[in-house]
């Protein structure tokens, strides 16, 4: 009795938090938009059995018809996969610097990669905009240094949103693979250089195997928020970066179309729940490797 | 019948396996090799003994590459290896944590040395299955090294570093993290192995009952400093200092001053008021030098009547007495307060020891029991 009290915990909160808000945005994409308050029809007001009578799929279809959607997720996907393959290129060796640094900076160095979560997310990527833009700190200091005349278009473009998401999932990358490095036994190096490995072979056979789990972890992590990501596009994006997100704020906001809005999620949903449990299907076969 | 003794340090033509010259490694201001200069010869099993921090873990990472000598050189087979990095050395180490690759079976764990040299896989599949056997672990080829015992993990680490036929192999603490029973059993193990291959061992160790029972040669390390290098025996039975004599098995130490008697007999001064201990020394000592004399527990008799015979008898009394089943050892106190041990077989059940607390007993043994010592 107590254990079922015990996992009944969680499980309420996923339905309370999860489900039922699901079940509701699902409900709304399955109506069509209406001038009411709230913008869609039916709803419970006209009683269940008219409700479900007039439910459709109408907007899941318009969401094939009309290309910008499928352009926002392939899009989106892209700048998602490509972002979190770059993270992984920048995360890795800083992960690896820290895990190889003298015990004494450990600390400190974990502090820097933490440190920016005590700013706001948006005030951080402000921040960007004012670097990035064409008479930002970036240009000018390019332009100071004379590598070049002229400012580069940075801001509102692909590049910006890159550069955003690159930095902003950064130590969702770092801490993982921080994590799976610090653990690894020194000597292991040392039996494979002993074997006959080159630094570098030792690096690939065992560094990065042993590593393999930090660097998935890592990656979720990374790929998940990218690929719902709204603020970075928007702020830091211009009016070519189409992604799903930017579209499903404007849809519900500008649009005022909840109906197709809440369509737009569902689908996103779906995108992500095969990461999702290949994710979930990693760290338990994880957990159970170190049992 | 003539047999003959493994012994080339002895042999003046043997070129060594490996040579230290005048080595010294320091890690800052620290000296953990000091001017050091040893030889090792081929199919030696040589045991590095000591406390831990007198510099034998050094010297193996030296030997491995993964240090280099802050002066002097060293020699595998008459190349000098200064320089050379580990993966270029025909030299494998067997680990202390036996750094098995967790993601790797145990099958490809032996292998993965030999796949690293480009080997045909015919020839990589043979020698793994060669390995397996040696140290049998056919059964368990196909697990992953958290799968098995710690026993079964330090023959895999052994498999493995021996799976490229190093000319020598070299085991920091091998059986550290083994319980005493399978240790010693695998002690035996070991020198099957090293016998059956005829590969140079060089093992470190801190347990002086695992370098006297394996090692053809055994160097007594302190400070990064070699303070004796010599066959077990030797080693137990002439120590060359206090040092070794204390560090290798229990020992009674006399300090005094001699006076030759002639026939290389001494007579050591230990105590106003006591007769003086003869004993005999190849070492000579001057008339009046101080010196210690060293005599093992087990070399001392204890009786209750005064023997007549022996060279040396002392009177004490009985202290405390360890009974270890086997054998026990009597600790007794001399008049002059000093505590001395002697140990002897129980040939006799306990309840019949004629030995007991607080008796009256006499110790005794000749003059070629102990050994003198200047240092």
């Amino acid at each position: 009795m107590r254990r079922f009290a015990l996992i009944a915990v969680p499980y309420l909160w996923l339905l309370f938090l999860f489900l039922v808000p699901f079940l509701i945005v699902f409900k709304i994409s399955l109506s069509d938009l209406a001038l009411a308050i709230p913008p869609y029809a039916p709803t419970f007001k006209d009683g269940i059995a008219e409700m479900l009578r007039q439910f459709d799929f109408e907007n899941f279809v318009f969401l094939t018809v009309d290309d910008l959607y499928w352009k926002a997720y392939l899009s989106s996907l892209q700048i998602a996969f490509f972002s979190t393959l770059i993270t992984l290129m920048v995360g890795y060796p800083m992960a690896y610097g820290m895990a190889r640094a003298p015990e004494e900076w450990r600390a400190t160095l974990m502090m820097l990669v933490i440190l920016p979560f005590w700013t706001s997310f948006l005030i951080r990527v402000y921040a960007w905009i004012g670097i990035l833009s064409n008479d930002g700190f970036l240009n000018q200091l390019l332009m100071w240094i004379g590598l070049i005349n002229e400012p580069l278009t940075i801001l509102n473009t692909n590049i910006a949103v890159y550069i955003g998401i690159v930095y902003t999932y950064l130590p969702f990358m770092i801490l993982p693979i921080y994590a799976a490095l610090d653990r690894l036994d020194e000597s292991l190096n040392e039996a494979a250089e002993d074997l006959g490995c080159s630094r570098m072979q030792a690096f690939w056979l065992v560094t990065i195997p042993l590593s393999k789990n930090g660097i998935i972890a890592g990656c979720f992590l990374v790929f998940i928020p990218a690929l719902g990501e709204f603020v970075i596009p928007s702020l830091l994006g211009g009016s070519g970066t189409l992604m799903i997100g930017k579209i499903l704020f404007e849809e519900f906001f500008n649009n005022r179309d909840w109906p197709v809005a809440s369509a737009v999620a569902v689908v996103l949903l779906l995108i992500l729940i095969i990461p999702i449990v290949l994710f979930q299907r990693n760290q338990q076969r994880q957990a159970e490797a170190e049992q | 019948m003539s047999q003959t003794v493994f012994a080339p340090w002895a042999d003046p033509d043997q070129k060594p396996l490996i040579r230290f010259e005048n080595v010294t490694k320091k890690f800052g201001e620290f000296v953990a090799i000091d001017d050091l200069s040893l030889d090792i010869y081929e199919q030696e099993f040589f045991a590095l003994l000591g406390p831990s921090g007198c510099g034998k873990t050094t010297m193996m990472r030296m030997l491995a590459g993964f240090e280099n000598p802050t002066s002097g050189r060293m020699l595998l087979a008459g190349q000098d290896i200064a320089g050379v990095p580990p993966n270029k050395r025909a030299v494998n180490m067997m680990f202390q944590s036996y750094a098995l690759f967790p993601h790797l079976s145990i099958w490809d764990n032996i292998a993965f040395g030999l796949r690293r040299d480009n080997k045909p896989k015919d020839e990589i599949n043979a020698r793994v299955e060669e390995m397996l056997k040696l140290t049998r672990l056919e059964k368990f080829a196909r697990r992953k090294p958290h799968q098995i015992s710690g026993g079964q993990r330090q023959r895999v680490a052994l498999a493995r570093s021996l799976a490229k036929a190093p000319k020598l192999l070299l085991l920091d603490e091998p059986m550290g993290a083994l319980d005493k029973k399978l240790r010693q059993d695998t002690q035996f193990e070991l020198m099957d192995i090293q016998e059956t291959t005829g590969t140079t061992f060089v093992i470190v160790t801190h347990d002086q009952e695992e370098a006297m029972t394996v090692a053809s040669r055994v160097a007594v390390m302190d400070e990064g400093r070699i303070i004796q290098v010599a066959t077990p025996a030797d080693i137990y039975e002439a120590p060359n200092s206090i040092y070794v004599a204390d560090f290798i098995g229990d020992v009674n130490l006399f300090n005094g001053t001699t006076s030759p008697e002639g026939d290389d007999r001494y007579a050591v001064h230990w105590a106003e008021g006591h007769p003086p201990l003869i004993a005999t020394s190849a070492q000579p000592f001057s008339d009046g030098q101080s010196s210690h004399f060293a005599i093992r527990p087990e070399k001392i008799a204890i009786s209750t009547e005064r023997p007549t015979e022996t060279a040396n008898v002392l009177q004490g009394k009985v202290l405390d007495i360890a009974y270890l089943g086997n054998i026990s050892t009597y600790h007794v106190a001399l008049p002059s307060g000093q505590i001395i041990k002697a140990q002897t077989a129980n040939t006799r059940r306990i309840s019949r020891r004629a030995i007991t607390w607080e008796d009256p007993v006499w110790l005794s043994w000749n003059a070629t029991a102990g050994v003198l010592l200047d240092r």
